[in-house]
């Protein structure tokens, strides 16, 4: 048993870091420090930067892009990337769509997606739940009918983030209404400028503009768009939540939020001294940061098995990684929160049309927003209670 | 990195699995405790031939040089068999004291007799107002002629009862709670001056009540006159051991409740079908793997020389310990319902064993609060 890197991760922990600390503007990275969101431009332009180096797509196969990396070479990847602030590549490009069409699209589907998914010439969003289908995604009703040679696509998606900013949405629909609810459905990409798409936005309790509903009437989708078969789609969106594994735990970003609590921590009064110096403070972060130290160690275990494991069996651990690595990110965000104390009250984000100067101290100003933002972790890709059922079911046998 | 046991670690877990399985039924360990001295001394025999009680010293002493890893391989499956007999106060405690606090030659005597399973030893040191603080000693050492004359009273001194000798610490000079002038001693338990008075503990090992009323030891005996620093390092491998013996004992639980799920049936099925259960005993499962890493990484930092990160990475431990082992435990219980309840059934054995080990060098609040004094874990961003 040996904790340390070899002298080649090293080097590659290194060069990471550098680069993600040099290459990516120091302006966007400060915007993630800060919780601010980004623009569509931010996430292109950081895309790309990662992509003209071919860091945007390790995960993918090295003929469509992706790198021969070691788990542990991911994992510092991942790492030092979320601990330089540097956005993370548009995941409904990266881990989500772009997997899905390397293995199981035709050659031709490949040729027209890709390079562009990796380039982020396209902007993904993922449509998935519907109004009546949440957890219980496999009932979605949105339908696909077959017209010659082409799909008309009738019905609601739900909680699909940045749609206003998608070029093309990845769709699950259903193809077949006559088949069991798993064995009718179908995986349709879709120009989010054809006619009959509507985008209505939903406001979320942060005041932010991150996902929407997305009305399909009568829209008419070549059926060249299909990916793979007919009717097999649940078994690629199956493949497509199975796909980020160790990822998930956001361990980086948490890391980053401790150092950040830590400094500001510094620069807040209670009483007399810094909160930095209140025991009762330290106490609450140190209580999350074991949890942060034992969820960074059971990573590792993760990605030192993954070498071994055969294909698709998974380490017991790495299942825990998403239903901990959420509460922790929940409850660092919480204390973010309550280290900027009463300046976490006005409400100054700029999209409601506010231009008075800020009040109180800059980074205060999404303390709270993030904060009532981050009780979403807990619930996409599958809540933790979901989760728990996965983990009974597949785990423990239950 | 790389979370793989060594050929030889494998061997050494394979040997220790192997002992406790065929050694430590549930049955068999009842017998065990009814023994005059609270264990088996067969036991002690079975573990001393598989050579564990050598296990940190060098080869010249009889041991095999193993370190914080195999130990935490031992005391893990130990763990899963509630193990009573005396190891932990007479190699790693004792052992570790020997190897960091004491003159090479009385090493060199002791620890070929400790390997050989003729030696049993255990540590006095807690005293009835010094809690969790290493520092704070009362019992006095005082120049006398050649030797030294011992008065003071320790407490809760692990297996005190049946250990042959006695290291104990008593302060030479400074004030009360002063990080110098504490000196260990090494005492035979047959000293005039010496009572001590054993009795069962809540986990079903013993300790004793150790009181020393002029009990005059020679010069010899006086194995380091400022041993402060190397047995706070001696503590935190035992924390770090006792980290992986928790893992242990709590595995088990989490393997009974899950057992315990799948066949007990009330409204006509299993009742591991509930979804309540499920979520709870998923809990459980993330309690476990979380202590498990952190046990992993107190077994890697046991070593550091760096007291100041050592002690961090082991007080994180101990929270961790702490806290996942009576989630774990309560759950076990509770999931259980009344069969939990009984002495009869192993699982409030092994909760009452985790229970004891959170109390032991500092709870996990004390970590805590230490972890949080030393500034956490994690720096500001690099």
């Amino acid at each position: 048993m040996d904790l340390n890197f070899t002298p080649e991760e090293l080097a590659f922990r290194e060069e990471a870091r550098h680069f993600f600390r040099t290459a990516i503007p120091a302006a966007i990275r400060a915007k993630v420090a800060e919780g601010e969101g980004l623009t569509r431009d931010d996430m292109i332009n950081s895309q790309r930067i990662l992509n003209a180096r071919g860091w945007a797509t390790p995960n993918w196969p090295v003929a469509w892009g992706g790198q021969d990396w070691s788990p542990v070479q991911v994992y510092l990847y991942q790492d030092e990337m979320q601990q330089a602030d540097c956005p993370t590549p548009i995941a409904f490009n990266v881990s989500m769509v772009g997997p899905v069409i390397a293995q199981f699209g035709s050659e031709a589907i490949k040729q027209r997606f890709l390079p562009a998914t990796a380039n982020a010439d396209i902007f993904w969003c993922q449509g998935f739940s519907e109004p009546g289908s949440g957890s219980d995604l496999a009932s979605l009703r949105t339908k696909a009918e077959r017209q010659g040679d082409k799909y008309i696509v009738n019905g609601q998606k739900i909680w699909t983030t940045l749609a206003q900013y998608a070029d093309w949405i990845f769709c699950l629909v259903r193809t077949d209404p006559a088949a069991k609810a798993q064995e009718g459905i179908s995986f349709l990409l879709i120009d989010m400028k054809t006619p009959g798409i509507t985008v209505r936005p939903i406001v979320t309790i942060d005041g932010g503009r991150e996902v929407n509903e997305v009305f399909f009437d009568n829209v008419e989708v070549p059926a060249d768009n299909l990916v793979g078969q007919e009717n097999k789609g649940w078994d690629y969106a199956k493949f497509l939540l199975g796909n980020e594994r160790t990822g998930i735990a956001r361990v980086g970003n948490s890391k980053a939020k401790v150092a950040r609590i830590k400094e500001l921590a510094a620069l807040e009064f209670a009483g007399e001294r810094p909160l930095i110096e209140s025991p009762r403070f330290l106490e609450k972060l140190a209580g999350i940061e074991v949890e942060l130290k034992a969820l960074e160690m059971t990573q590792l275990r993760v990605v030192a098995d993954e070498r071994k494991l055969a294909k698709g069996k998974q380490n017991p651990a790495s299942s825990i990684l998403k239903l901990k690595g959420s509460v922790i990110q929940q409850q660092l965000t919480e204390l973010l929160m309550e280290v900027v104390g009463p300046f976490m009250l006005p409400y100054q984000r700029d999209f409601d049309g506010n231009n008075e100067p800020v009040v109180g101290p800059e980074y205060a100003t999404e303390a709270a927003p993030m904060y009532f933002n981050y009780r979403k972790v807990s619930i996409y890709g599958g809540s933790n209670e979901i989760q728990r059922n996965i983990i009974a079911k597949a785990i423990l046998g239950l | 990195m790389d979370f793989d046991l060594s050929e030889d670690q494998r061997l050494l877990k394979d040997s220790v699995d192997r002992l406790v399985a065929d050694n430590y039924g549930f049955e068999q360990r009842k017998k065990y405790m009814r023994e005059p001295q609270g264990f088996s001394p067969a036991m002690w025999d079975q573990i001393t031939e598989l050579g564990l009680m050598g296990l940190p010293f060098e080869e010249t002493l009889g041991g095999f040089g193993g370190g914080p890893v195999e130990t935490a391989i031992v005391m893990e499956a130990f763990g899963r068999g509630l193990v009573l007999e005396p190891y932990f106060t007479t190699v790693i405690l004792g052992g570790g004291l020997l190897r960091r606090a004491a003159p090479a030659a009385v090493l060199g005597g002791l620890a070929p007799r400790i390997a050989a399973g003729k030696l049993k030893l255990a540590f006095a040191h807690i005293e009835r107002h010094s809690r969790y603080d290493l520092s704070d000693v009362t019992t006095t050492a005082t120049k006398d002629g050649s030797g030294y004359v011992l008065n003071g009273a320790k407490s809760v001194v692990i297996h005190g009862d049946s250990a042959d000798q006695i290291l104990l610490t008593a302060r030479m000079a400074g004030e009360r709670r002063a990080r110098d002038g504490i000196g260990l001693f090494l005492v035979d338990a047959a000293t005039p001056g010496v009572a001590r008075r054993g009795y069962p503990t809540q986990d079903g090992q013993r300790a004793a009540e150790v009181t020393l009323t002029g009990a005059r030891v020679s010069q010899a005996d006086c194995l380091n006159d400022n041993a402060l620093a190397p047995i706070e390092h001696v503590i935190d491998e035992a924390i770090a051991a006792l980290c992986a013996e928790a893992v242990g004992a709590m595995q088990s639980m989490h393997d009974l409740t899950l057992e315990y799920l799948k066949t007990r049936k009330q409204f006509g099925r299993a009742i591991g079908s509930f979804q309540v259960l499920q979520h709870r005993s998923v809990d459980m499962l993330v309690a476990l793997e979380q202590a498990r890493s952190m046990a992993m990484f107190a077994a890697v930092m046991a070593g550091e020389e760096n007291a100041a990160e050592r002690r961090k990475a082991i007080s994180a431990a101990k929270v961790q310990i702490g806290r996942s082992a009576r989630h774990i435990g309560q759950e076990a219980i509770q999931l259980h319902g009344g069969i939990g309840m009984t002495t009869e059934y192993a699982v409030g054995h092994y909760f009452k064993r985790t229970t004891v080990i959170d109390q032991m060098y500092g709870d996990a609040d004390t970590h805590l609060a230490s972890l949080a004094a030393a500034g956490g874990l994690f720096g500001r961003a690099a």
